[in-house]
């Protein structure tokens, strides 16, 4: 078993005829990911990374039976594009796009509510169950099979610490990047949950960051009910107040909430080491496994 | 995006909201014209985008002719926090009993918009928040019904507003939440919203913040953006110009790498090992060579580096690119300013590591490493 994805799900790809939508759908593909139609407006009846477009999402799930979406379409219409995957009765929609405005996410936020269609993202890499398939941009050769489950609001930096783990033999049941915007679906409290009901997952990362309060959030939950043990990376110990660093959400407010010390204290008060560096989280990962 | 203090006024003004009469100006006799057709007493105040400006005397309040001209000429060309103020606004005084706040901001935990209000205006209101958290009224809002009239008013009642402006504070409180979705703000406050003897309610200060995320679909504002953006720090500047998300730090290793939580990452790191970061420059997702090159410019003109740490893990970034886009940059310098080190990770890093001329960098496999080394260079270059 994994985490939300695996070698049957069954994926449209939104925007599949744009450069990255088309690129990333073939490497998904070649990883072993089962795509079976793309959704783009104005573009159905024609054929992109092998597989058929169609005009609305709504078409791809009754002619394919696609139950999955993975989003590149750019932001001033990805808004509009989430709405669609939610309302298109799928499992599972994964927003790559970067830079969807805030005012668009409170809305799908609102929809989040009246639907049972599970979202990702925005502005994340994806998800990955090593050896069976990806939703994303991952990269899968730095990944490998194991039994750590791994959450992060970062692209690379999960890419940092799935090298560190890899390199000591530590293998990922299934890693997801749950992305760096103020407004997300899946956070870190829902992850942790789906990798403590998961048999194959015996140990987590997570990687969490300055701006909100979500890891704060997650360490409460930890605390009440997570028994598979948890290592902590926090990224922006050094970032000044009042600036933000690259991700929308990451910045720490004026009135000093959204620290590192913060969510690094939290954490550690539920039992969760922090390692200083992604070499010590694995040093942790490698401690819960021995 | 922030827009200036006379810029939110204007769309303050422009949707309703009242405001004192006021004028621009960027000289001495500017100042002096403005304030006698105005008519004294006037505010004198720095447009610049930082808080605390009356603290750090770029407010002053004149009653008179000579108090204009030394307020204009020690205020204009001031340093105020690291920002030069070319522009100061000339504003009617208000003669106000009583001082609000009312806010909309995005509550990111919840995912929702909310309507702030408090009695406890024109005062620091994240102090307030810390202090007394009660002191400040708060109302959610479902973004996809927008504010019900009912809203507005709860928030004003419930924060102990006095009756006689209650209608009046509630009505700017709805104009401010059509005004932050309608414009894609981020946050929209108004601090001091004044009250007069004669209840009269006036805004004597505008903030209102941008989704940088929107401003395609908000022409009008991102215009403002462009005006709005002359002071700032000049290197933050550049990163603009290059597209770059780049902020600038106290300390003398430069930063260079790909995505948000890596960048910060390393920077932590230069910490952790005892050196101090010169800055976060995120280069983002495929980077192609020149602007992997222009990071390079970027970082060494800064005056404050001694060395530089290249760390890129690539995923759709690719390590052929970087190492191109790195030797394109170096090459073109008889002697390298600043020694670099790069480490190259991930997606296509051996073709990478083929291309990179290494007689002009100092390459390490690990982060780690490369950070302890970019370290070392930097403490040899101090000293």
């Amino acid at each position: 078993m994994s985490v939300l994805v695996d070698d049957d799900t069954r994926v449209v790809v939104q925007g599949i005829t744009g450069g990255e939508g088309k690129f990333h759908a073939e490497q998904m593909m070649e990883y072993g990911t089962n795509v079976v139609a793309g959704a783009v407006p104005g573009k159905g009846g024609q054929e992109a990374a092998g597989v058929p477009v169609y005009d609305t999402v709504h078409e791809a799930v009754d002619e394919e039976d696609a139950d999955t979406s993975v989003i590149f379409v750019p932001p001033a219409f990805a808004g509009d594009a989430v709405f669609e995957s939610l309302d298109s009765d799928l499992d599972l929609a994964v927003a790559i796009t970067e830079g969807i405005p805030t005012q668009d996410m409170a809305r799908v936020n609102k929809r989040l509510t009246e639907t049972d269609t599970r979202l990702i993202g925005p502005n994340c890499p994806g998800l990955i169950t090593p050896g069976e398939a990806k939703l994303g941009i991952l990269p899968g050769n730095i990944f490998s099979e194991g039994n750590v489950g791994l959450v992060s609001r970062s692209g690379t930096l999960t890419y940092q610490v799935v090298d560190n783990l890899t390199n000591r033999g530590l293998g990922q049941s299934t890693a997801i990047g749950i992305g760096g915007d103020p407004i997300i679906g899946t956070d870190f409290v829902d992850a942790l949950e789906l990798f403590e009901d998961d048999p194959e997952t015996d140990a987590i990362v997570m990687c969490g960051e300055i701006g909100g309060e979500d890891e704060e959030e997650a360490a409460a939950f930890i605390d009440d009910y997570v028994d598979t043990p948890v290592a902590g990376f926090i990224a922006g110990r050094t970032a000044p107040p009042g600036k933000r660093m690259g991700h929308a959400g990451a910045i720490v407010s004026g009135s000093g909430t959204g620290t590192a010390e913060s969510k690094i204290s939290a954490l550690n008060d539920a039992g969760v080491p922090v390692g200083d560096t992604p070499e010590e989280v694995a040093d942790h990962i490698e401690e819960f496994l021995a | 995006m922030k827009l200036h203090e006379y810029q939110a006024k204007q769309v303050f003004a422009d949707a309703g909201i009242p405001t004192p009469e006021s004028q621009l100006a960027s000289d001495v006799d500017g100042v002096l014209t403005a304030a006698e057709e105005i008519g004294y007493p006037v505010a004198v105040k720095a447009q610049v985008q930082v808080g605390g400006r009356g603290k750090a005397g770029g407010i002053e309040l004149v009653e008179n002719e000579e108090e204009a001209r030394e307020a204009a000429e020690s205020i204009i060309g001031m340093d105020l926090k690291g920002y030069h103020v070319g522009q100061v606004l000339v504003e009617g005084a208000v003669d106000f009993v009583d001082e609000l706040y009312i806010g909309i901001t995005m509550d990111r935990g919840e995912g929702k918009p909310v309507a702030m209000v408090s009695t406890k205006g024109g005062v620091n209101i994240e102090e307030v928040a810390e202090e007394d958290p009660e002191a400040i009224a708060r109302e959610h809002i479902d973004p996809s019904f927008g504010m019900h009239p009912y809203q507005a008013r709860k928030a004003v009642y419930d924060a102990g507003v006095d009756k006689a402006v209650a209608r009046d504070v509630s009505s700017v409180l709805t104009t401010l939440y059509q005004l932050w979705d309608d414009r894609d703000g981020s946050d929209a406050e108004i601090n001091p919203l004044m009250v007069t003897d004669d209840d009269e309610v006036i805004a004597a200060d505008a903030v209102m913040n941008i989704d940088e995320d929107a401003l395609f679909r908000q022409p009008e504002l991102a215009e403002m953006e462009a005006e709005a953006a002359s002071g700032g720090d000049e290197l933050e500047q550049k990163a603009d110009e290059y597209d770059f998300d780049y902020v600038r730090l106290e300390g003398n290793t430069g930063i260079i790498g790909n995505g948000a939580g890596l960048v910060m990452t390393t920077l932590d790191l230069v910490d952790h090992y005892g050196g101090e970061p010169a800055n976060f420059l995120d280069v983002g997702g495929g980077a192609k060579a020149d602007r992997i090159a222009n990071a390079l410019d970027m970082v060494f003109s800064d005056d404050n580096v001694d060395s530089v740490v290249f760390n890129i893990f690539g995923g759709i970034t690719r390590g052929d690119e970087v190492a191109k886009g790195i030797n394109e940059a170096l090459e073109q310098f008889d002697e390298i300013p600043k020694p670099v080190v790069v480490r190259l990770a991930g997606t296509n890093w051996e073709e990478g590591m083929e291309i990179l001329n290494e007689d002009l960098v100092t390459v390490e496999q690990t982060l780690e490493d490369a950070v302890q080394r970019a370290v070392e260079y930097a403490e040899e270059g101090q000293a």
